[in-house]
This record gives structure tokens, C-alpha cells and sequence, in this order.
């Protein structure tokens, strides 16, 4: 949507429209990077229903798909997956 | 039953959101859109989700949602619930949506006025056990022991029993939560749209920034909560006291752990002396003692 820049542009009531990414792209501030091995992912989605950012979308066969450019890097999804197929690796890596 | 795959896919807390990383608030907001859809009202006073919601002209939040100042969650949502039945738009859910400080200390008032009104909405504090955004300080909600930036030595005081007063005011529903148990969560969410009347439902929400652990420990540390007894997962139907799977199958103590795994896993309990957690641990054992006398009556409170 369009940023008001003068006054005559602003609404009359303050609303702010739903956007992706309204913190801009919030996957800078990731330190270290999940990494999926789809080999070992047996598709029972927790990673899925635990992830903060809704940055982990789920495929039509129910495989997890991570958004590098919003996913904050907090490792939930590598410690919560219960076969270990998500690794943490560090960005510069 | 509900199983995780049947869930809906759809998203309306977007993302690129500016919540912290690890975040357990957020992933409570997920599993609320994912109970009720997107068929509802908000409404947030000041709190940590104010900040979530993004700068203004942009929010993530893909649902109708009313920003409120602190202590008026209740009043607003009674008044919204009041010209939703004026229009004749009743299929809609009006949500509180209200942090701890906003629930146990500043909003008490209103949310008490709404319940005794009997406004027909949900309320959900999540609670994090301390005032979040505003660089976190103690409030109601803050356990025994806690450190935060107003109790630098460990608060003094116990935490207040939210869900208890809210029975009291013999609404027809009360529940407690934690987001490491989704279905339940879920299912809690579900039966509460379907019940007339008010429904408050407390979510404890671990938070990595306040809490200080590592921010992929929130699940884990929800689940050790649990599983410590320290957050026990029930609910109040009519006045009638029910604890939840897994929480039913603690009140025996041996099937409890420690509540020092639980300490141990956040900095904010690392002053802790033996002493102080011998009492924790004896105070998690009493409320236990009166949730099994509570099991056993036909009305709790």
C-alpha cells in the first residue's frame, strides 16, 4: 500500500492494512540458518504449527517449506523435530 | 479428534512480523486463527502484540483488530459484542486479546465488568509472566523467585491465580493453556466459540527475551511447565473443575518432575537458593493437593 507523506494524504481514521513483511524482511536477523534434509523429514508438520513467524509453510504432500526471507533464525523447529532432519547452521557457513 | 494435518493452512498473522525471535506469544496468535478462522474481531490493549502488529500504515494481522488502551479490553469488547447483535453479524467471535500485566493488574476492572455483564466473547490473557514491551517489569503474573529489571533480587510475592478469580465470577467457561500443547490449545479455543456467554482462557507463553533461555527452548520450556506441574492444563465447565491430559496424569507426585528442571532452564531463576526452591517445589505440591480435592466436587468454586 502506499505510505501517506503529507498530511492532506492521511486518513481520516489511523487503519493499517494487513501486509507481509510489515517489519520489513525480518530474515536479516537470522544468526543461524535451519536447514532441512528432506531425507530424514517423515512430514508430521510440527515444525509447521510451532513456528513463531509463520515462516515454515506446508507443501500439498505436507512437507515443510522454510521462507528464508522472513524466518528469524530461533532454532525452534530444529530442537522440536523429532527425527532430527532440521540442522542450525551459521549464516557465513 | 483434531490431529495437526487438519488443521487449515491459511495464515493470518503474516509474516515478517515484528515479534522477537522465538517468540511464544506469536505462536499462540497462529494457533488462535487456526481455531477460529478468520471470522473474528480483535481486540489488543497495550502490550507486547501491540508491537507485533507492525508500524503504522502496516500490521500483520489479517483480521479486523481494535487497538485499546490498557485497562479497557472488557469495555471495548462489550461494546463491539453489543453492535455485532445490533447489526445482526452474531456469527462473529469478538476476542480479547490481552497480555498479563493488561489482564491481572491494569485491565482487571473491565474484564471484570464484561464477565459480570456476561458479555458473550473470549478472552485470552497470555501471559508471559511480566510486562514484556515496555523493557520488562514485574506484574501480578511475575512467579515467586523471578528476576526482571523492578525485582532485581527475585520478586517477593506469589503470582496471582488468574483463572480461580475469573471462576469466581461463575462465568460458563475458564481454561488454561500453553501453546507446547497445540490440540489442546485448539480444542479449548473451539469449545469456547460454541459456549454462550463469557470465556477466559489463560495461555501461559514462554518468552525468551524476559525469560532468558535460548530462543528455540520456548516449546520446550512450555512443555516442562507442564510437566514440573507448575502450569497445570484445566478447565472450569460450569463450575466444575477437569485437569487435561497431560496434566490429569500428574496429580499423583511421583509422576511429576522436579520443578528445578523447569528453574534451572531460565536465567531469571538462577539466583535461586535451595531453600527458595524446596518452597517453590512444596507450593506446586499443595496446589496439586487442592486440584485433586477440586476433581472430586461437583462445583469448584
Amino acid at each position: 500500500m502506499k505510505i501517506p507523506k503529507t498530511l492532506k494524504e492521511m486518513p481520516l481514521t489511523p487503519l493499517s492494512l494487513p501486509t507481509i513483511g510489515s517489519m520489513g524482511k525480518t530474515g536479516t536477523w537470522r544468526t543461524f540458518r535451519p536447514i532441512i534434509d528432506y531425507s530424514k523429514c517423515t512430514k508430521c508438520t510440527l515444525c509447521w504449527i510451532y513456528c513463531p513467524d509463520a515462516a515454515i509453510t506446508r507443501r500439498d504432500d505436507d512437507s515443510p517449506e522454510i521462507d528464508y526471507e522472513y524466518c528469524k533464525g530461533c532454532g525452534i523447529c530444529a530442537n522440536e523435530c523429532p527425527v532430527k532432519a532440521i540442522a542450525m547452521k551459521r549464516e557465513e557457513e | 479428534m483434531v490431529t495437526i494435518k487438519d488443521l487449515p493452512k491459511e495464515e493470518y498473522l503474516l509474516k515478517g512480523h515484528a515479534a522477537c525471535a522465538g517468540c511464544g506469544p506469536s505462536i499462540a496468535l497462529r494457533l488462535l486463527f487456526k481455531a477460529l478462522g478468520n471470522k473474528v474481531i480483535m481486540v489488543v490493549p497495550a502490550c507486547c502484540t501491540t508491537v507485533i502488529q507492525g508500524p503504522y500504515p502496516l500490521t500483520c494481522f489479517a483480521v479486523p483488530l481494535q487497538n485499546m488502551l490498557f485497562e479497557a479490553t472488557g469495555a471495548t469488547a462489550s461494546g463491539i459484542v453489543a453492535a455485532l447483535r445490533i447489526k445482526g453479524l452474531e456469527d462473529i467471535t469478538v476476542v480479547g486479546w490481552a497480555g498479563d500485566g493488561g489482564t491481572v493488574d491494569i485491565g482487571i476492572q473491565a474484564l471484570s465488568g464484561a464477565a459480570e455483564r456476561g458479555t458473550n466473547f473470549i478472552y485470552i490473557c497470555y501471559d508471559n509472566e511480566a510486562y514484556g514491551n515496555t523493557g520488562l517489569q514485574r506484574s501480578g503474573a511475575t512467579p515467586y523467585g523471578a528476576w526482571t529489571t523492578t525485582t532485581p533480587k527475585g520478586k517477593k510475592e506469589r503470582k496471582k491465580d488468574m483463572p480461580f478469580i475469573m471462576a469466581a465470577h461463575r462465568i460458563p467457561y475458564v481454561a488454561t493453556a500453553c501453546p507446547s500443547y497445540p490440540i489442546d490449545l485448539i480444542n479449548k479455543l473451539r469449545k469456547a466459540r460454541e459456549i454462550k456467554g463469557t470465556k477466559y482462557i489463560h495461555i501461559l507463553t514462554p518468552c525468551p527475551t524476559g525469560w532468558r533461555y535460548d530462543t528455540s527452548k520456548t516449546i520446550e520450556i512450555g512443555r516442562l511447565a507442564v510437566q514440573t506441574g507448575v502450569w497445570a492444563l484445566y478447565e472450569i465447565e460450569n463450575g466444575r473443575f477437569k485437569l487435561n491430559p497431560p496434566s490429569d496424569r500428574l496429580v499423583d507426585k511421583t509422576k511429576r518432575k522436579p520443578v528445578k528442571e523447569y528453574l534451572s532452564m531460565q536465567e531469571r531463576f538462577r539466583h535461586l537458593t535451595d531453600a527458595d526452591i524446596e518452597k517453590i517445589q512444596k507450593w506446586v505440591d499443595e496446589d496439586w493437593e487442592f486440584y485433586r480435592t477440586l476433581t472430586t466436587l461437583e462445583r469448584c468454586i
